[in-house]
């Protein structure tokens, strides 16, 4: 896995959560506001479009006021040609919205001897112009304007159409039906039209801009366009027509619902116009009429977009803004780890001497920093400390070792030691523990027939011990070469080491004296380990201690001597507790027992022999664990007076 | 209202013979026809025609007039301000009667005058429409709807229909007269779908009139007898190539109303040249032009039934077109 920094995971951590807040922001944003806006927008183009459908209707229905008063001031029969030719002539005079009225009568109603009569009174170049309509080529009864409102009994605004007289003016009609009593019934009798010109309603309309380019329209109660910016859909087409021609035929489901008058604010999807827009439609009061309000989303939202592009933007500044910060922080805080770390690594190789990076701030890595530095101290100071006391030591054991050369140098090892001697054999040897031990043993001739040897084992350890040993060796030879039972040498021996002995060390001691022609010896034991008799051809058995004390503890201490006599062949084996107690890996020690066995069942009763024997057991059986003591073994066999 | 409607029409007219004048003076025979109504893709072969030199090529040099509302093709031809007019075979029958005009070629093989009526009126069939106010235009075009009503014994209120079907859309009446190619797809423009329409078509109820078919003076015939012919293979080329090219076509009516003045849309006038494809082209006559002698004969029959014409003349006296 790649590995990735403090600075890193930071910064990654910290700005990915930053930049889920901040998306969520301005996702929230953008939505509530295109929210807000969309109600807006339909609220404001409600507005818009009720507004002015109300302005059309108030228009329309002045007009409307105007005809019905005149259609219902016709039901008068009485009235003259004169009269009903003023009354129309003053209506176009009075009022100025209206282009032309005509007042059309059935067959022979006005005029007995007229199939038509319909005076027509218009605008022209600024003036009242004045027609009768009516003729083969225009038989007004089959007209819309005249055929509707017969046929329906009701007032009706027809379509709206194209006058060819009029410079192709989209007009509008509002015909009335008037009805005369004749014989008591109401008949209808003839219409009452008032024309108006509806070039004022594009005007009104081309005014209407939503957003950039949303605009509005007028569909007529068929969905025949009336207005539209698109000059060329006026009177062409119709919203049906239009349907088609952009092959949306869902587009019709909206121009039936307009056609239907009804009111809605409806979203009209991407297919039809090549964009998102939203209608609100509404049906006018009069004349069947529509009114459309129609604009793109995009032009409605373009407020929406640029508020969440800004806020994305600070956003985003912010965001980089922050990345910077956090990586500049993190970067302080990990470069002195960084270096930190690298002086540690030089530090572990030994450089104790690096100059550790400067950190000056005031925080847990200033902390590290300083730890950093009294550790390096510390550090140099103890392996100052370390250098001198391992030169120290280094000193003291090559002077133990010299001691310990020393020490065994007074040791005699030249074995045989006494090649001319056919008498008796002696063997010992010493394995010195890596420690300097306090063991010792000698033999050497009293006299001519009187051979001394003697085992010591010296209480602790270390320089003092083999001091002791040196001194206590010294003594018996000196003390042993007067001529002195064992006993005697012993107490003359103990009473000399305990006269100056202020660290109360002793040391035990066994020790013999063979007389080499009759095999008598005589020997003391000062709480030494009980030696092995070994008579040429028996068991061996142990020389029972005396349970006298150790030497060189207590003054004027008398020891006794007891004797024994060797027959030729006899070994005498004496040793030190570093035999029995010597250790295998598992701590069991090694014991009298496995020592006397050993010694039962050597095969070869010979002194030299012997010693080795045991020697080898012991290692064999401390499996090369370090021994804790010297051990040491000194073996006297006795001959006898001639040779075997 | 159009209470003007002779003003744009006279402009046109002023223009075309501008452009008349202005053509380069070739030994063409030139002559005119009046087509019987305004601008519409229902006289598209004689525009492409005209555009494409077919009538030229049979040296021709041919004024296209429009009739209208007030305009009567054969009033046009009877007072010799064309040689040619368009008209409905009935039409053509009944003004025989007074006018000897014969029928040089014969186009709309089927009869597209239909009653519509709503299907919320719940007329299934024809015998509904008995008790019914039933808005049928003047003239010729009552001519089928009084044969069907008298065949099946029906009463119905005639109301005139004027050139609006806005008595219809209003429920003045329960039926109203259209051509297929024209107001019923004028419905289909004011919202309603086909579903809601109930259409009585007369083809299907043995009155299956041919149509337009284009005519001119016995006299015009006898003297000048390879230019009818001419005109009429011109117009057949022009009907040929209108119905293979069809959205060039309508560029072309499209023009011509435009100039005319005359309310257009593309749509509508793409569904007219689709529905005079259906009832030019048909099965069981020979070859474009042909007014087949059968064909002749039951309009005859009918209208000396019915009552709208005493006498009629047999059918080589009336037909002097192309003949398979």
């Amino acid at each position: 896995m790649k590995r990735h920094g403090i600075a890193f995971r930071l910064a990654a951590l910290i700005l990915s959560c930053a930049f889920v807040i901040l998306a969520a922001i301005v996702a929230y944003n953008y939505a509530y506001s295109r929210a807000i806006i969309l109600r807006q927008s339909e609220t404001n183009s409600r507005h818009l479009a009720q507004e002015t459908a109300s302005r059309i209707d108030s228009v329309l229905l002045s007009v409307q006021k105007v005809a019905n008063n005149i259609a219902y001031s016709l039901e008068d029969a009485s009235l003259s040609r004169e009269d009903i030719l003023n009354l129309n002539k003053r209506v176009i005079a009075n009022n100025p919205e209206i282009f032309g009225m005509a007042i059309a009568f059935e067959p022979y109603t006005q005029e007995p001897e007229r199939l038509y009569f319909a005076p027509y009174h218009f605008r022209s170049g600024g003036r009242i112009a004045f027609t009768m309509l009516g003729s083969p080529d225009y038989r007004y009864f089959y007209m819309d304007w005249y055929q509707l409102p017969k046929e329906l009994e009701q007032a009706v605004w027809t379509e709206p159409y194209n006058d060819q007289g009029g410079g192709g003016v989209v007009m509008a009609t509002y015909a009335v039906p008037f009805f005369r009593n004749q014989d008591g019934k109401k008949v209808f009798a003839g219409v009452v039209t008032a024309d108006i010109s509806l070039e004022w309603l594009q005007d009104m309309l081309d005014d209407i801009r939503i957003f950039d380019t949303g605009f509005a329209f007028l569909l007529s109660r068929h969905g025949t366009f009336i207005a539209h910016p698109n000059r060329k859909l006026i009177m062409n087409h119709t919203i049906f027509s239009l349907a088609e021609e952009m092959e949306t035929p869902e587009f019709r489901q909206v121009g039936r619902d307009m056609i239907e008058g009804k009111n809605a604010f409806v979203r009209i999807d991407e297919s039809i116009f090549g964009n998102e827009r939203y209608l609100f439609h509404t049906g006018l009061e009069y004349g069947g009429w529509s009114l459309g309000v129609l604009f793109p989303r995009s032009e409605m939202l373009a407020e929406v977009h640029k508020l969440s592009n800004v806020m994305a933007l600070i956003g985003l500044t912010g965001f980089a803004l922050l990345a910077l910060v956090i990586i500049y922080i993190a970067r302080r805080i990990t470069r002195p780890l960084t270096e930190l770390s690298q002086s540690a690594l030089e530090i572990a190789s030994g450089n104790l001497d690096l100059m550790l990076p400067e950190v000056r701030t005031n925080d847990e890595v200033g902390d590290l920093a300083g730890s950093f530095k009294v550790m390096t101290n510390s550090l140099k100071e103890y392996i100052a400390n370390l250098t001198t006391a391992t030169a120290a030591k280094e000193r003291i054991e090559s002077e133990l070792r010299i001691a310990r050369e020393i020490q065994m140098g007074i040791l005699p090892k030249l074995f045989p030691a006494f090649p001319d001697r056919t008498e008796f054999e002696v063997f010992a040897s010493i394995e010195p523990a890596k420690e300097v031990g306090g063991d010792l043993y000698d033999f050497f001739f009293v006299d001519d027939t009187h051979f001394c040897f003697l085992v010591g084992d010296v209480s602790g350890k270390g320089v003092p011990a083999a001091f002791f040993m040196a001194v206590t060796k010294t003594l018996l030879k000196v003390v042993a070469e007067k001529g002195l039972d064992p006993g005697q040498i012993l107490t003359k021996v103990n009473a000399d080491l305990a006269s100056e002995n202020e660290s109360c060390m002793f040391v035990t001691l066994f020790l013999a004296i063979i007389d080499i022609e009759t095999g008598e010896t005589r020997y003391a034991n000062a709480g030494h380990n009980p030696p092995i008799h070994l008579p040429c051809g028996g068991e061996p058995c142990w020389i029972p201690p005396f349970g006298e004390p150790v030497a060189g503890v207590m003054d004027g201490m008398e020891y006794s001597t007891r004797t024994m006599t060797m027959a030729p062949g006899d070994i005498l084996f004496i040793y030190t507790d570093g035999v029995t107690e010597a250790m295998n890996p598992e701590q069991d020690l090694y014991s009298d027992e496995r020592l006397m066995r050993t010694v039962a069942e050597m095969p070869e009763r010979f002194a030299p022999a012997l010693v080795k024997t045991v020697n080898d057991s012991v290692a064999a059986f401390a499996r090369g664990a370090e021994p804790s003591d010297d051990i040491t073994m000194l073996a006297m066999q006795f001959c006898g007076k001639c040779d075997k | 209202m159009g209470h003007f409607p002779g003003y744009t029409r006279a402009a046109t007219l002023v223009l075309l013979a501008l452009l008349l004048l202005a053509a380069p003076a070739r030994a063409l025979d030139k002559t005119s026809i009046v087509l019987q109504w305004l601008p519409q893709a229902q006289f598209a072969g004689f525009y492409m025609a005209v555009d494409k030199g077919f009538y030229e090529a049979e040296g021709v040099d041919i004024t296209l007039i429009h009739g209208g509302p007030d305009v009567l093709a054969s009033e046009l031809l009877e007072a010799g301000r064309a040689d040619f007019a368009t008209m409905f075979l009935s039409t053509a029958i009944q003004r025989r009667a007074t006018l000897p005009i014969v029928n040089v070629g014969q186009f709309v093989q089927h009869s597209a005058l239909m009653l519509i009526t709503r299907a919320s009126d719940n007329i299934e069939t024809v015998d509904d429409l008995d008790g019914k106010k039933v808005g049928l235009w003047a003239n010729e075009f009552q001519i089928q709807a009084r044969a069907l009503f008298r065949q099946r014994g029906l009463k119905v209120t005639v109301v005139p229909q004027s050139d609006s079907l806005d008595l219809f859309m209003r429920g003045g009446v329960q039926a109203a007269s259209g051509m297929w190619y024209n107001e019923y797809h004028t419905l289909l423009s004011y919202g309603l779908e086909e579903d809601d329409l109930r259409p009585i078509f007369f083809s299907n109820h043995g009155l299956d009139f041919p149509e337009d078919g284009i005519y001119c003076l016995e006299r015009t015939a006898n003297a000048r007898p390879t230019l009818p012919l001419a005109v009429v293979r011109a117009t057949v080329r022009g009907w040929q190539y209108a119905f293979a090219h069809r959205e060039e076509a309508l560029d072309a009516v499209m023009a011509r109303m435009d100039r005319a003045g005359v309310p257009a849309n593309r749509p509508h006038q793409r569904w007219m040249l689709r529905r005079m494809e259906n009832i030019i082209l048909s099965d069981k006559v020979p070859a474009m032009g042909v007014l087949r002698q059968e064909d002749y004969e039951r309009v005859r029959t009918t209208l000396m039934e019915t009552g709208f014409v005493d006498d009629a003349p047999i059918f080589p006296e009336f037909y002097r077109g192309p003949v398979r």
